[in-house]
């Protein structure tokens, strides 16, 4: 069993065990099981996935942060992350659009990253 | 006349009593916050002790970086403080040794010939350093009662530009720990340049850390996090201290309050007695001359008393 801990500056947003978790990091998707060798790694901005024992799965938007793995603990810190329960649908759209209308307004840069993090919202969210 | 000062006495108890009012409710509501405030900093601790791990790890891991914000330089020229106060008073000594510990520290840098940068976090320090003529480089407002990650973000953005540009060689945070409820202590602390542990020997069980993209990637994306934790935890504990002692003073002016009103109805209730005294004894004095004038020899004061005399109306069997 990994024990799984979730920490955003603010608080711990999840706590407690899984089988396997899944992420992407700058060189690309990586998944934890238990054994896993010490890994430390930063996070794109994409959704993680964690499966528990018995099927289920929490998706969670990370927008940027770092994965730690060592002793079958795997810690991910992040900036921002949203258990995909908390995030407002509706908001990630209309942010989305926003990013999309301001498109002369904003840097190109700027407007990427909001719309990445709006994508990346809608997607756990939806799922 | 007698009755003014039972009058002014009377007016100044009723001000009292809606200060105490006032006091009383500022009292428990800083209670209410403090105890929030207190778990916002219990909160967030995991992120700063997680991320020191992973740069403890990564330092024995073998990752050995030249990162602007590790760079040390022999005799800073130029020192910045941060100085970490409240948007509002009534908070005792709370934002004035705080302020007294940074120009302090500025006279200190000043008598060795060099020279000092002010980034401050609300209103009391800037309104004090700016009557002082000290020059300001940036300040914060509305941030240090209930500090946001986002604020602590940007704040370091500023400080770390201020480092990394070179415009400082050194950043010095002064703030206000939060030890218990019942003490709080104004702590000066190292900001920039990070302070690295000589490393020991890598030792074989930490060792054979895999890192993507690389350690010293990984390192250098995580160190301005660090700083901005770092100063997030700063700003918690400052608030936790402010509202403990807004609690404290708040407390003591309600209790003093209290004593204010016990002593001036006191001082009322004498004033009151004496009036009617007074009246009483020109009503008398007053009445004994009229009759003396009518040469009625009898006393006023009467040796015996009945009942039947005084309240006519009155049947006494």
């Amino acid at each position: 069993m990994l024990q799984v801990e979730l920490v955003s500056p603010e608080k711990i947003l999840f706590s407690g065990e899984a089988e396997m978790v899944v992420a992407r990091t700058a060189g690309g998707d990586i998944a934890f099981q238990p054994g896993h060798v010490p890994f430390i790694g930063t996070l794109a901005d994409h959704p993680v996935r964690i499966l528990f024992a018995g099927g289920q799965e929490e998706m969670v938007a990370v927008h940027e942060g770092f994965v730690e793995c060592a002793h079958d603990r795997v810690t991910i810190l992040s900036d921002i992350a949203e258990l995909s329960s908390q995030i407002d649908v509706n908001r990630a759209e209309a942010a989305r659009a926003r990013a999309e209308a301001n498109a002369d307004q904003l840097d190109e840069s700027t407007r990427e990253a909001a719309l990445r993090r709006a994508q990346v919202r809608i997607q756990v969210a939806g799922s | 006349m007698a009755g003014g000062k039972e009058r002014i006495l009377r007016r100044r108890i009723t001000s009292v009593q809606s200060t105490k009012k006032i006091t009383r409710a500022m009292e428990l509501i800083a209670a209410t916050r403090v105890a929030k405030a207190q778990q916002r900093a219990a909160e967030a601790r995991p992120y700063a002790e997680q991320i020191t791990g992973v740069i403890q790890d990564l330092a024995e891991g073998g990752a050995d970086v030249d990162h602007p914000l590790l760079r040390k330089v022999e005799d800073p020229q130029k020192v910045a403080f941060v100085v970490i106060t409240s948007d509002r008073g009534l908070a005792g000594a709370y934002n004035s040794s705080v302020i007294r510990a940074a120009e302090r520290e500025i006279m200190a840098l000043r008598a060795q010939g060099k020279d000092y940068s002010l980034v401050i976090i609300g209103k009391k320090a800037e309104t004090y350093f700016r009557f002082r003529n000290y020059t300001i480089d940036a300040v914060y407002h509305k941030i240090s009662d209930t500090p946001r990650f986002e604020d602590a973000r940007m704040v370091a953005q500023q400080v770390n530009d201020m480092f990394i540009d070179g415009d400082v060689d050194q950043v010095e945070l002064i703030y206000t720990r939060f030890l218990t409820l019942a003490s709080q202590q104004v702590a000066v602390r190292r900001f920039l340049p990070l302070q690295t542990r000589e490393r020991t020997d890598t030792s074989e069980a930490l060792a054979g850390f895999e890192f993507e993209p690389s350690a010293e990637g990984v390192l250098t994306a995580l160190l301005p996090r660090y700083v901005e934790a770092r100063l997030f935890a700063a700003l918690l504990d400052a608030a936790a201290s402010e509202h403990a002692n807004r609690q404290r003073a708040m407390k003591a002016a309600t209790d003093n309050a209290e004593e204010l009103i016990i002593k001036l109805s006191r001082a009322m209730n004498r004033a009151r007695q004496d009036s009617i005294t007074t009246e009483i004894m020109e009503i008398v004095s007053g009445a004994e001359a009229l009759r003396a004038d009518k040469g009625d020899v009898s006393d006023l004061l009467l040796d015996r008393m009945f009942a039947a005399d005084i309240f006519p109306d009155h049947s006494v069997r």
